[in-house]
């Protein structure tokens, strides 16, 4: 009776009257979350925040990476104790990171019962060569990508939503719109390709044929495709909607701003209107000092290349 | 030629729109109050229904929404939409407002949390094959239902699927499946459009 659209085989559950985590489910909540701001959150009081602001979601984490990238050291998966903190005091959808290719730390947040989970290279990698086997999950998963072919690898492992990486803790832009038109280009080239040069996409980007071939009949990628990594104004919000992302995600940008509630607010309304420069105008007035930022050549870690 | 309307404050309005589109029907995103005037029926679609009823106050949306809804136009609540459309909301925000247009008792995420989503097929006696595919996203569950209210669908012992005049709500997202019975359903029965 279900439509199992991925390419592992239905499983036993899902040809039952009620089935559980099928693809259609776990790709359904990143639907839901399109058109919205989700917000990095390190305790309660900040949830709180944004959920007033009108946020979709929130993502659960012990330090935002602004100060990820000054401490140093191993970042890993939040204390379970902070997370339920959050849980507790929010109605919307909780995310939290668990390190690439550490499939127990997803195993956790699972049964902590989080609604996603981001397999995340703001986090120091457990695996340099394998990222988690997605389908073994009843929890959906989100993970980065710099380009097309980092994307599909992930969702070829279960992915049901893709961020571009962008360059997260910088408060810099620039990652994120590289990494956004990479992918959107590539998937606006491939429509254009012919079933010959399909092939030679699939070898070049290191993906699956099947989603090349799909990707050159929808236009689309299969998944939502969110921004993340380095937005810091409502204008940072609407630049990656207008190039084509479907929601955005906002880290250290809003907390690591001087008066975080009403900018958070304005990224929200941004976000929606994001084609309409008089409401941008409006929204984007009398916010305060946004986070500083720092430039790509005074960096010492790329966050983004972690990931294979 | 009629036109629906589709609020796109947030959430899964593009996959509506496909569908009316597919169905031939005229349509349109609602964003403003102009882009409101011009719609004959809306759709309101899943998302997150905090986020949305906070867009509704910012927007100016709310009260202009309301007005239609009294004035009789045909709306579609699905998931999030049937919690902004319901007249008593449980588990939400104590800021929260509901345009009180079908009289029900809902509560926010009554099935659970993202692991407990789930998928089922309904039987749905109003469409001519019963059977219809329903995908359960945190749904609200229906407590409550008003004696003016007609069930058309239960999972369960919960309706999920209700009617009340031209008001249309379902605790599921048929804009996450290809089929379009239920909007077609929609357009026939309460917007009068063949």
């Amino acid at each position: 009776m279900t439509t199992n659209d991925a390419s592992h085989p239905p499983s036993a559950e899902s040809v039952a009257a009620k089935a559980d985590g099928t693809v259609r489910v776990k790709r359904g909540l990143a639907e839901m979350l399109k058109g919205g701001v989700i917000m990095d959150v390190v305790n309660p009081e900040q949830a709180k925040i944004a959920e007033d602001a009108g946020a979709v979601a929130v993502m659960a984490l012990e330090r935002v990476p602004a100060d990820i990238r000054v401490d140093g050291g191993v970042a890993r998966m939040s204390d379970p104790e902070m997370i339920e903190g959050i849980k507790d005091v929010t109605t919307i959808p909780v995310m939290a990171k668990a390190r690439i290719g550490h499939f127990v730390e997803a195993q956790i947040l699972q049964a902590l019962g989080v609604d996603y989970v981001d397999e995340s290279e703001v986090l120091s990698p457990a695996d340099e060569a394998h990222h988690i086997d997605k389908f073994a999950f009843t929890v959906p998963f989100v993970c980065g990508a710099t380009n097309l072919g980092e994307a599909l690898r992930r969702i070829s492992e279960g992915a049901c939503m893709i961020r571009s990486k962008g360059e997260a803790g910088t408060g810099n832009v620039i990652e994120a719109v590289r990494h956004l038109r990479s992918i959107i280009g590539d998937i606006r080239k491939i429509t254009q390709a012919d079933e010959a040069e399909l092939f030679d996409w699939a070898k070049q980007l290191q993906a699956p044929l099947p989603l090349i071939q799909e990707i050159a009949k929808t236009g689309t990628l299969p998944v939502p495709l969110f921004c993340a990594g380095g937005l810091a104004t409502p204008a940072d919000a609407a630049l990656a909607m207008q190039l084509g992302a479907e929601s955005v995600f906002v880290g250290s940008g809003i907390f690591k701003s001087a008066d975080p509630a009403p900018r958070a607010k304005a990224m929200v309304e941004a976000t929606t209107n994001y084609r309409d420069p008089e409401i941008l105008a409006k929204v984007s007035s009398g916010l305060g000092t946004p986070m500083t930022g720092i430039g790509m050549d005074d960096i010492d870690v790329r966050l983004a290349e972690r990931g294979w | 030629m009629i036109t629906v309307g589709v609020l796109a404050l947030q959430g899964a309005f593009a996959r509506h729109l496909a569908i009316l589109k597919g169905c031939g029907i005229g349509a349109c995103e609602v964003r403003t109050v102009d882009e409101l005037a011009r719609c004959d029926a809306l759709i309101m679609p899943g998302g997150e229904s905090t986020t949305m009823s906070k867009l509704l106050e910012s927007f100016g949306l709310f009260s202009p929404i309301a007005d239609r809804l009294a004035g009789g136009m045909p709306t579609f609540g699905t998931c999030a939409g049937m919690i902004l459309l319901a007249s008593n909301v449980a588990d939400g925000r104590a800021d929260q407002r509901s345009f009180e247009a079908i009289d029900i008792d809902v509560r926010r995420n009554g099935y659970g949390r993202q692991i407990d989503s789930f998928e089922a097929d309904l039987h749905v006696p109003s469409l001519a094959d019963d059977r219809f595919t329903a995908v359960f996203i945190r749904a609200p569950l229906v407590e409550r239902v008003g004696e003016k209210v007609e069930v058309l669908a239960h999972h369960g012992d919960a309706p999920v699927l209700c009617r009340q005049g031209n008001v249309l709500v379902s605790s599921f997202h048929p804009e996450l499946t290809a089929d379009d019975r239920l909007h077609r359903l929609f357009l026939q029965t309460l917007v009068g459009s063949s």
